[in-house]
């Protein structure tokens, strides 16, 4: 990894820069001392796209961090008045519940891009690794925001999830009681998740850092999966990324500001807006819509495992379900090992790209499951796609490496994108 | 002919299932109304709101409250200051302890909360055969389609269907789910009189109801579009000058250079 070198004129700036050379690694990371593919699709886009969402989250969230009460006899009542009373806190608020979400279509759209591009290989596998821990803080960021209003949804939602905990033999009740902090979804519990959600975002900016650095070290992938061989196949970051990323930062702004401005309660659950009432169980408890694949792998599993036949029961339903939900985002982190092919982009691996796309549909299958109560048909097909999904990673990955016959790979990026223009 | 007949008990057993069905639990699906207040360029209906205002105060606050709605609130709806101070002033609600600490009575300001008509949950339980009326400020907000699911459930009071039995104090209402409802038809053609002479129709009065509380649950509504009007121009401006600059920028590296060498 080298660094280009800044040499500031301004002397103050080549004072500090001297000692803290600070715009040396600005210019490394995104400025014009960056080498970078020349031949990145929009793709590419998600990645700044998601850093904007944080930083949206980040700023929105401690604006209305001034106004909020972490109280249950208050927190409701505080959100509505930031909603009416605060100068423009509707904004601000309707800005962060829907930049939650916005923030998990870039996220979700970064990580399929690294999917289908095969972002995960070698040498990218810490940089890999340091997405799916992002995404994992994420979740329970998002988990413990939603709670905060402390709506019909908030209260609910958060004890069938602090529940899942008690699923763990031995220590799960000790576990449930400290993440209450008393022995029901309380006073406590609305504290310390307040604390957390503030304090995670942090965390994640972190290792969004690290996520940057780790991607300085072995550079930015490419859609064929060719490394980079000249110079030749890169141009500077910017002007040249910085003002596709700026494109692509209009349009998504654009979109997000349809859902702010014009459909704030779109992706909510009206329920949210009844204030919590431990006495009175809503019809269905649903999550927000990004938890729900996540969701609907945790209810598909209702069987023990055990020995057929015999009483005997290895793990039972319960935590086998919630084995099964975090197993489904583990196994994210052993992908570089599971997918076995030498080619890294779906580009040149025709067999593979069907099954990318079938793993798509099995998401959005999942998706849907999840947000439906668990009658008829929907839980064989929650325990069908979940089936699937783990298939794909454990089974159809490892042999499809061996197996597929790959397409030719280009001699470089150059002489790919001279080709095709 | 008995095929016929057969399709024919089909069908009523069908139609007999989803009655059941609907008596079970599954609500009947909200009517469609046009809203002045939707769309992006939706606006409230002044007018609409002011008399459903009346409607809410004659009859609604019977029962329900409206916690988050302050009488200064009003402004947007087309009432002075003189108004919304006399509109409070109707109302009586608890003031500071007196000189020996008694509690007081104190006639309501533009700044209080309009106030709840029980003093409790347990005593609104008790004057409403056990069941508590919500609060309405978020009602709009708190049930999907809000505002259509309000102006059928207030319209589409009926006589229950042969075999579905409803205890005495409940109603039937296909749009409520489960079907019985404890709140009797609330709105019956002529229950008030409008201040402004339109004829107090069922259908007239939930409409006007329901723009009272949209405005009520999302008073910023009216902000909001068109702020995020000009929000969106203004990104669209800024896209597509991105989008350009974009083009040009790229232009040399589309035909081929090469930034590091090529000179």
């Amino acid at each position: 990894m080298a660094l280009s070198e800044v040499k500031p004129n301004n002397k103050v700036l080549a004072w500090v820069e001297e000692r803290l050379p600070i715009l040396t690694v600005a210019n490394s990371v995104m400025g014009p001392g960056t080498p970078t593919p020349r031949n990145l699709n929009y793709w590419w886009n998600f990645g700044s796209l998601a850093a904007l969402c944080l930083i949206i989250q980040l700023v929105s969230g401690i604006v209305l961090a001034m106004h909020y009460t972490p109280h249950t006899g208050m927190a409701f009542d505080s959100v509505e008045r930031i909603m009416r009373d605060v100068n423009y806190g509707w904004l601000i608020r309707y800005m962060h519940a829907n930049g939650a979400s916005f923030f998990f279509i870039a996220v979700y759209t970064h990580i399929f891009r690294g999917f289908y591009y095969g972002s995960y290989k070698a040498p990218r596998e810490v940089l890999w690794m340091l997405g799916v821990v992002i995404f994992l803080l994420m979740m329970a960021t998002a988990f413990m925001g939603y709670v905060l209003p402390w709506g019909q949804m908030s209260f609910w939602g958060a004890t069938v999830i602090t529940n899942l905990f008690s699923a763990i033999p031995g220590v799960g009740e000790s576990i449930v009681t400290l993440l209450w902090g008393g022995f029901s979804v309380d006073n406590p519990t609305l504290n310390r998740f307040f604390s957390l959600h503030y304090l995670l975002p942090f965390v994640i900016a972190g290792v969004v850092v690290l996520h940057i650095w780790a991607k300085k070290i072995s550079d930015s992938g490419n859609p064929l999966g060719v490394e980079v061989k000249s110079n030749a196949d890169q141009i500077p970051f910017h002007p040249y990324y910085t003002v596709k990323d700026a494109f692509g930062v209009g349009v998504f702004l654009m979109v997000f500001a349809y859902f702010v401005f014009f459909a704030p309660n779109a992706l909510g659950h009206p329920d949210n807006y009844i204030p919590a009432e431990p006495l009175v169980t809503p019809d269905s408890i649903v999550p927000e819509w990004y938890f729900l694949p996540f969701y609907a792998i945790l209810r598909s599993i209702t069987f023990d495992l055990g020995i057929p036949g015999t009483d005997i029961v290895f793990i039972d339903a319960k935590l086998l379900g919630v084995l099964a939900m975090f197993a489904s985002i583990l196994v994210w982190l052993a992908l570089p090992w599971l997918d076995t092919s030498k080619v890294r982009s779906a580009k040149f691996r025709p067999t593979y790209r069907i099954f990318f796309w079938f793993l798509v549909a099995d998401m959005l299958l999942l998706t849907v499951v999840g947000g439906k109560k668990p009658e008829g048909i929907w839980p064989m097909l929650g325990l069908a796609g979940t089936i699937y999904y783990f298939a794909h990673f454990l089974v159809i990955l490892p042999l499809l490496g061996k197996k597929e016959k790959t397409l030719p790979l280009p001699e470089s990026i150059i002489s790919a994108v001279k080709k095709s223009a | 002919m008995k095929m016929i007949k057969n399709i024919a008990l089909a069908a009523a057993a069908v139609a007999a299932f989803a009655v059941g069905a609907n008596a079970a639990g599954a609500a009947k699906h909200p009517e469609k109304v046009d809203w002045q207040f939707e769309g992006v360029f939706g606006t409230f209906d002044v007018e609409s709101a002011q008399r459903g205002w009346q409607v809410y105060r004659e009859v609604c606050s019977a029962c329900h409250g409206l916690k988050y709605f302050r009488f200064r609130n009003l402004d947007k709806l087309g009432y002075d200051e003189d108004m919304i101070k006399a509109f409070a002033a109707e109302y009586t609600v608890a003031g500071e302890p007196d000189d020996f600490g008694d509690p007081t009575e104190r006639n309501a300001l533009p700044q209080d909360a309009f106030p709840n008509p029980f003093p409790n949950d347990n005593a609104a339980r008790a004057s409403n055969g056990g069941a508590l009326p919500p609060d309405l400020s978020l009602i709009t907000k708190a049930r999907h389609d809000g505002a259509n699911y309000l102006y059928s459930l207030m319209t589409g009071y009926e006589e229950a269907p042969i075999g579905v039995d409803i205890p005495a104090g409940k109603s039937y209402n296909p749009y409520f789910k489960g079907g019985q409802i404890s709140m009797a038809s609330p709105l019956s053609e002529g229950i008030i009189e409008y201040e402004d002479g339109t004829a107090a129709t069922q259908e007239q009065m939930a409409k006007d109801v329901v723009n009272f509380l949209m405005y009520v649950a999302e008073p910023s509504l009216q902000d909001r579009h068109s702020l995020g009007l000009n929000v969106f121009l203004f990104l669209l401006v800024l896209t597509i000058i991105l989008y350009f600059s974009m083009k040009k920028i790229w232009k040399p590296i589309k035909a081929g250079k090469n930034v590091y060498e090529d000179e």
